[in-house]
């Protein structure tokens, strides 16, 4: 028991230093994805995962593999994306999910450009899968740090957002802290889709952003209780997809996403809110 | 006016042209299969020959497939340079596919040969990597040469000769390089299959990662497998080209305390200008990269 479940990261820092990663990751995303889940905002996070990366492409075309310019690069291009996005929509018929679809696409094709140019394919797959088995000091203290701001900013927003996501019309008759709220809740997205595209790669980053969100869906009627199950099911993802990426050869980053994955699966059967298996079992009628 | 001027510059250069090819065949047309293999040639040839490479520099000849283009290049040549041992394992179909009447030279007659390391029995086709067998190489090139253009005997000896001296002060250098680093430090760990005649003949001993799969993304069991090995072993460099992303090589250095060697080549050269344009600047270069990651 101990050979299987502990000794991988008492014999090696490596697995120390992804375990602290992808425990920090869930816990700063969990709930990011629960509110994008909530506002019907779950495909927002893969798209604006692909908009990161010609950020983080210029980043990287100017030195290499490289934290901060790659962070700096990544926050710069998603916070632009969005900007872009809002402007279009805002100004023009194009509604807003074509026009976010737009620009992504386009920031994805600069992106995998940009790479081409001066690295070769291989740094791509580097960019695009990330390596959660080699996190030095920094990028565990970018991801940590993320993910302390996002639950800070989290509680500062919490009221307004919940209120946006039951009833936005609501929101904007008693308050002005909606658009603030939005803008502030976009750009911690950003900022933890940079967190994890440094472990996980930009294209598994949203993985552990929405799978946990989706698990929590099926567990929890209360949204806090929600968040605390969405972190939950990041962080024992996050555990045994790095046991099973050591014991069986998987690569690590798919592992996890696989393992969320199967949890998934396992709420989508047997959830206590809405799972398939609970719908199908005759329930007692209400009695007066 | 302009329009006749045109028409003469155009004619003028079509003539130009077409007397280039007349030009080049008063050479000795000579293809090898690979750069390395090629650089001998044009050592000993000289001037005398026009020499092509099928797998070009940068291309690895392990992953080559041939192209049309290619088997109209065997069918021009007048000797083809193999390097045998079962290398070019797609040679001898080129050939019968092309018609040529060319004749097929394999450089490694007379060497002694490797068994590979995979332990399938097979022979490793690698022999380049000695700088004694590539003596070997240039007598057999000369040869094959003076019996194809028997004008040129005198000037492919002379070549020839010149070159093997240098392949002598090669050999000196490299074992010199190597009796500078302290005996028990003369171990490696590498995925480099390519090494096994620059083992045996100077005494660097190429370790394979034990169970390592070499498909692109390591997992976590790589990696452990790589750091146990490195710290059981007490191996203190590692030249591994599985592991291209230069954070986890970091991350195992540091683990470890082995030192992260620079990149060697083994089966092709690198571009005018790289790093490893011709074979003897290849084995300098791969020499001095063992030596940095060795030194104490």
């Amino acid at each position: 028991m101990y050979e299987l479940l502990l000794a991988p990261f008492v014999d090696f820092e490596f697995m120390r230093r992804a375990l602290a990663g992808t425990l920090a990751l869930a816990l700063g995303a969990g709930p990011i994805g629960v509110f994008l889940m909530l506002r019907r905002m779950s495909l927002v996070g893969d798209a604006m995962a692909h908009a990161i990366l010609p950020g983080a492409a210029v980043g990287f075309l100017f030195s290499g593999l490289n934290l901060f310019a790659m962070t700096a690069g990544g926050l710069v291009a998603g916070c632009l994306v969005a900007l872009l996005t809002g402007l279009v929509a805002r100004m023009t018929e194009l509604k807003e999910d074509a026009a976010l679809a737009t620009f992504y696409l386009l920031s994805l094709a600069l992106g995998v450009t940009i790479v081409s140019v001066k690295g070769t394919n291989i740094d791509l797959l580097h960019v695009l899968f990330g390596s959660v088995l080699a996190l030095d000091d920094q990028t565990l203290l970018l991801i940590a740090g993320n993910a302390t701001l996002t639950l800070v900013v989290l509680a500062l927003i919490y009221r307004p957002l919940i209120i946006e996501c039951v009833d936005p019309g609501f929101l904007r008759s008693v308050s002005r802290a909606g658009a603030p709220a939005h803008l502030a809740f976009l750009a911690l997205v950003v900022v933890n889709l940079v967190s994890g595209f440094h472990a996980l790669g930009t294209l598994l980053a949203v993985g552990i952003m929405m799978l946990p969100a989706a698990i929590g869906r099926f567990w929890a009627r209360d949204i806090t209780l929600m968040i605390v199950v969405a972190a939950a099911s990041g962080v024992v993802s996050g555990y045994v997809g790095l046991l099973l990426s050591f014991h069986t050869g998987v690569p690590s980053g798919p592992a996890i996403i696989l393992v969320a994955g199967a949890l998934y699966l396992l709420s989508v059967l047997f959830g206590q809110v809405g799972g398939l298996v609970r719908q199908a079992l005759p329930r007692r009628h209400l009695e007066a | 006016m302009l329009t006749r001027r045109h028409l003469l510059i155009g004619s003028a250069a079509l003539a130009a042209l077409s007397a280039l090819p007349a030009l080049a065949q008063d050479k000795l047309k000579v293809l090898a299969t690979f750069s390395i293999l090629a650089d001998f040639v044009r050592n000993v040839g000289g001037d005398r020959t026009e020499v092509a490479a099928l797998v070009g520099s940068n291309n690895d000849a392990h992953v080559y497939a041939p192209a049309p283009a290619d088997a109209k290049k065997v069918a021009d040549a007048k000797v083809v340079i193999t390097n045998g041992l079962g290398f070019e394992g797609w040679m001898t179909r080129l050939v019968q596919a092309s018609g040529s009447k060319a004749m097929i030279i394999v450089a490694t007659k007379g060497i002694a040969v490797r068994r590979a390391a995979g332990g399938h029995g097979d022979s490793d086709p690698h022999a380049w990597q000695s700088a004694a067998n590539a003596n070997v190489y240039v007598a057999n090139i000369r040869d094959a040469l003076t019996a194809a253009d028997p004008a040129g005997a005198d000037a492919y000896r002379a070549h020839a000769a010149a070159y093997l001296a240098r392949l002598d002060a090669l050999d000196a250098e490299v074992k010199q390089a190597v009796a500078a680093i302290p005996a028990d430090r003369r171990r490696v760990i590498s995925t480099h299959d390519a090494f096994g005649y620059f083992q045996q003949a100077y005494g660097i001993e190429f370790i394979a990662p034990q169970g390592v799969s070499t498909e692109a993304e390591p997992s976590a069991r790589d990696v452990a497998r790589i750091i146990t090995q490195i710290k059981r072993q007490k191996i203190p460099a590692v030249f591994l080209e599985n592991i291209t992303d230069p954070r986890l090589m970091q991350r195992i250095a540091q683990e470890t305390g082995a030192r992260i060697g620079g990149k060697l080549f083994s089966d092709a050269l690198t571009e005018e200008g790289g790093e490893a344009p011709s074979y003897i600047e290849m084995m300098r270069h791969n020499i001095k990269q063992i030596s940095l990651a060795l030194m104490s």
